[in-house]
């Protein structure tokens, strides 16, 4: 490979050109300055599509060869579906059975669901992901095994890539739960419901060719269109697209562990003593078990001293919706829905409102909602004594999870990261991560069982937690304390090959994952 | 001879622990074999560990298999040892430094509110125990631990007691009932431990043999600081000689019950309103306070129901106990909470306090409230609340504002 490697802002050796394209090493915060006009799709005419509105084909298979499905092309799916999705599956299928050859598979996330992707890898039919390569998918690109480079992007990164050209899609599949035969669809109603389609909207928009697939057809007009038939190409009847339990998996519980229960607790005491919990403040928490406790702390703390928030930020479940109800909180903006509750209180409650990728991360609009919220509570694999954090690989090298809704979160105003200062003897605070995915800067708390660490440069934070009896320590004291109880980990042991790249919401490139050395 | 022997656990839901199989051979070297998934990380430094276990005990041949779940240093180090003595009759012991965090030593009197068991097999349950701060922790190697796992879990027990952070909790080791609890204590006394929970115990002659031999081993090991024992009345006799077990030792420093065998003893199920316990609550608290010490109540096992805890925490506290088991770190802030001196109690200790520091000052023998004179255990009592308010961060001055 003659590819010529230079430093990017963040120290990090980045390729000049990735899977033959070139790429921009990142620059700083806010340093790339985007030029030039956004990518614009073909124009269409009526006159070309059924005058009666009805775009049904026969089948997904028949929508793929209408839509001139090729060697090479993109094809973007969405992931709504979570681990519960039928459709991308099949689409690989068919086109492997096709024989064609050499795609781009362009998920907004993969899920191990997605494990017979590897083998539409390894029979050529697929070329690389552009998206994110969670656990199985992972671990075959950091084998190397994967023919092209991963590309990794943010929720927010994705919308960019396809607005500003980075990422051209040829065909969009877009499955959902409810559709009509003209093309409009939404995610609130039907046996696959997943609440909304916000992850589709650029591919919708922007794509040359956009099918949807239901298995809940509706005569015109499909309502809420959260997905406008006026993009669509053509719309495909299944059988089933989605495993409801999978989809909405239940509501997910609230951590029974302890040791995670004390850590949301510590975080919440925090924001209240930080003044962070104020009338009127936002918040955004994850889904997982010890962010859906934090959140259950905020309330306890809000109804103490009846305080409200305008607004939250969803991944929504059943507890933020419980809030919303209560009076807690004025409105959920809704990026993705993981429960029942989120899914009915997003078809009923005019409050509940869905969002896209476009008006809450797209870093290159005329402003974006992440960096209006006040409080984000986010995880990581990995933080380094800079407060740089990766969320993509383990300490071990591997690929494992994609970025999220991660880096775009990091503009809200207080980036809060609540992580157990040690994971089965791999201590979670290093001198530097395996994989840079945000910048230290965009970072303020961290917050573990055995301490709390202010980024330095928030003196605010620093000044106002003067007196305060929480185990408030420097990140460099947290290290230690892990190192003393582990012991000092090797670095990972990778090759010279380039397997993935990491995006920053800009479109450069802030670093690089390689391949893992398994005879180390 | 056998050649083979394995300590450790593996299976689902296993982690922060290690499975070991060693084989001694008559040729061939140390042959160690690891399946770790922090090999990447820590591979080369767990293998360096067990040539560094197995040269102690002078063993030169053998293959060590060891299935890693992420344990740390000296989890591994227990296991290999454990498979070790299995094999060999040796009297060393790989003894890990006691960490200077742990070197602390504990008051006969100090708060025992809320004491956390840890089941002694266990290792990750132990890592993060001391977070929680319960007053005390229980490293069990008692009920909590299967018998055939007895032997590996006392090794374990030793070095977690060397080397866990427990953020200044007591450090209690509950030995096996006499006489196998006297080899535990050979291999626990030496690391710095402050108590021994003394289980079943119905003699005062138990609690001397205890006692002797914890001066035994700390006279081997030429070591000087306390350990103190809690026996734990557990049966109708031991009920009935409480306070000749309370007074056997100048080390005892509290007596504990424990109800599930007691009412099992009785023939009588333990209820929620425990009437059929009521009886050896009140003697135990009796013997205990007959003999200058604390009494301690029995665990309160469902874990889920923190409102009926705390009922329980405060009938505790009305019937005389200082402090209460727990087998889950939820419950640790229900029991110091429900513990705690309410304020009315707290703002009237804290007159008393006042009148007794003036009457102290000016070198008045008798301290006087008002017109009324207060008694000189009203004012020791009155004296340990207001220090508990303190050690508990209780705010005084939103005491006094109330009164």
């Amino acid at each position: 490979m003659n590819n010529t490697f230079t430093k990017n802002a963040v120290g990090r050796m980045i390729p000049a050109e990735i899977n033959g394209k070139p790429v921009i090493p990142f620059k700083g915060v806010g340093k790339h300055r985007p030029e030039g006009r956004k990518t614009a799709p073909m124009i269409a005419t009526c006159a070309d599509y059924p005058s009666d509105g009805d775009k049904r084909v026969a089948g997904l298979k028949e929508a793929l060869v209408k839509a001139g499905i090729q060697n090479g092309m993109t094809i973007s799916t969405h992931h709504h579906f979570r681990n519960g999705d039928l459709v991308a599956n099949e689409v690989f299928r068919i086109a492997s059975e096709l024989g064609i050859r050499d795609l781009v598979w362009f998920p907004s996330a993969s899920f191990p669901c997605h494990e017979p992707i590897i083998g539409y890898m390894e029979d050529g039919t697929i070329h690389h992901i552009e998206g994110s390569m969670n656990g199985p998918l992972g671990r075959f690109t950091s084998r190397g095994k994967m023919k092209g480079v991963g590309v990794l992007r943010s929720h927010g990164g994705r919308y960019q890539a396809v607005q500003d050209g980075d990422v051209h899609i040829d065909i969009a599949v877009i499955a959902a739960p409810t559709a009509d035969p003209f093309g409009n669809a939404n995610g609130v109603t039907g046996s696959s419901a997943c609440g909304l389609l916000g992850f589709a909207l650029a591919d919708s928009q922007y794509a040359d060719r956009v099918i949807v697939v239901t298995d809940n057809l509706v005569p015109f007009p499909c309502i809420p269109w959260q997905i406008q038939g006026n993009y669509v190409d053509y719309v495909v009847e299944m059988d089933q697209i989605g495993v409801p339990e999978k989809i909405v998996s239940g509501t997910t519980q609230v951590t029974k562990s302890p040791d995670r229960l004390y850590i949301a607790e510590l975080t919440a005491q925090f924001c209240e003593e930080a003044g962070l919990i104020r009338e009127g403040f936002s918040f955004q928490a994850g889904a997982g078990g010890t962010s859906l406790s934090i959140g259950i702390y905020f309330a306890e703390i809000m109804r103490r001293n009846g305080i409200k928030a305008r607004f939250a930020r969803g991944g929504s479940n059943k507890y933020l919706v419980d809030m919303l109800e209560e009076g807690l909180v004025e409105y959920i903006l809704d990026g993705q829905t993981f429960d029942l509750d989120g899914v009915r209180s997003m078809r009923d409650n005019p409050r509940h409102v869905n969002t896209s990728p476009f008006t809450s991360y797209n870093y290159h609009g005329k402003g974006n909602f992440a960096g209006i919220v006040d409080i984000v509570i986010l995880g990581a694999t990995e933080v380094d004594v800079n407060y740089n954090a990766n969320v993509v690989t383990h300490s071990d090298g591997y690929l494992l999870h994609g970025i999220g809704g991660w880096q775009n979160c990091l503009f809200s105003k207080n980036v809060i990261l609540p992580i157990p200062l040690f994971r089965d003897r791999v201590p979670v605070i290093r001198d530097e991560v395996t994989t840079i995915c945000g910048p230290g800067e965009l970072i303020d708390i961290i917050v573990t069982e055995r301490g709390i660490a202010i980024n330095p440069r928030r003196k605010d934070l620093i000044e106002k937690m003067k007196g305060s009896k929480l185990p408030i320590k420097t990140i460099g004291q947290l290290k230690e304390e892990a190192e003393a109880i582990c012991g000092v980990p090797k670095p990972a042991a990778f090759t010279e090959k380039v397997i993935a790249a990491v995006k920053w919401v800009d479109g450069t490139v802030i670093d690089v994952v390689r391949q893992v050395r398994e005879d180390a | 001879m056998k050649k083979t022997a394995a300590a450790g656990n593996r299976g689902t839901g296993v982690r922060s622990d290690c499975y070991v199989t060693l084989e001694l051979k008559k040729s061939g070297g140390l042959e160690i074999r690891l399946e770790s998934k922090v090999k990447p990380l820590f591979g080369d430094s767990i293998i360096d560990l067990c040539r560094e276990v197995l040269t102690f005990f002078g063993i030169e041949h053998a293959t060590v298999d060891i299935e890693d779940m992420g344990a740390l240093p000296y989890m591994i180090a227990a296991r290999l040892e454990a498979a070790v003595r299995r094999l060999i009759d040796t009297d060393r012991r790989f003894m890990m430094e006691v960490i200077p965090q742990n070197r602390y030593e504990t008051k006969k009197d100090r708060y025992r509110r809320s004491r956390l068991y840890l089941p002694g097999n266990t290792p990750k349950l132990a890592l993060n125990a001391g977070i929680h701060q319960p007053d005390g922790i229980i490293l069990d190697l008692e009920d909590s631990v299967a018998p055939d796992k007895k032997f590996e879990a006392a090794i374990m027990v030793r070095n977690a007691l060397c080397r866990i952070d427990f953020y200044g909790a007591e450090r209690m080791v509950r030995i096996n009932q006499l006489p196998a609890g006297l080899d535990d204590l050979e291999e626990v006394i030496p690391c710095h431990v402050n108590l021994i929970l003394l289980p079943k115990c119905e003699s005062a002659d138990q609690v001397v043999q205890v006692d002797d031999q914890i001066q035994a081993v700390k006279n081997a090991h030429k070591q000087e600081y306390p350990v103190y024992i809690m026996p734990i009345i557990e049966s109708a006799l031991g009920v009935l000689r409480a306070f000749e077990i309370a007074s056997a030792s100048p080390n005892v420093v509290a007596l504990a019950i424990g109800l599930e065998d007691y009412t099992a003893d009785l023939g009588c199920p333990r209820t929620r309103e425990g009437r059929e316990s009521f009886f050896a609550r009140s003697m135990l608290v009796n013997a205990a306070r007959a003999a200058g010490i604390q009494a301690i109540d029995s665990v309160f096992s469902d874990v889920s129901d923190m409102e009926a805890l705390k009922n329980t925490v405060l009938e505790s506290k009305s019937l005389g106990f200082d402090g209460m088991g727990c087998i889950h770190p939820r419950q640790i802030r229900v029991i110091h909470e429900a513990f705690a001196p309410g304020q009315a109690e707290l703002s009237k200790a804290l007159k008393i306090v006042a009148a007794f520091r003036e009457a102290e000052e000016k070198g008045l023998g008798v301290v006087s409230l008002g017109s009324k004179m207060i008694d000189p255990p009203v004012v020791k009592r009155a004296l340990r609340i207001v220090d508990m308010a303190e050690k508990m961060g209780i705010e005084i001055q939103d005491a006094e504002k109330q009164s």
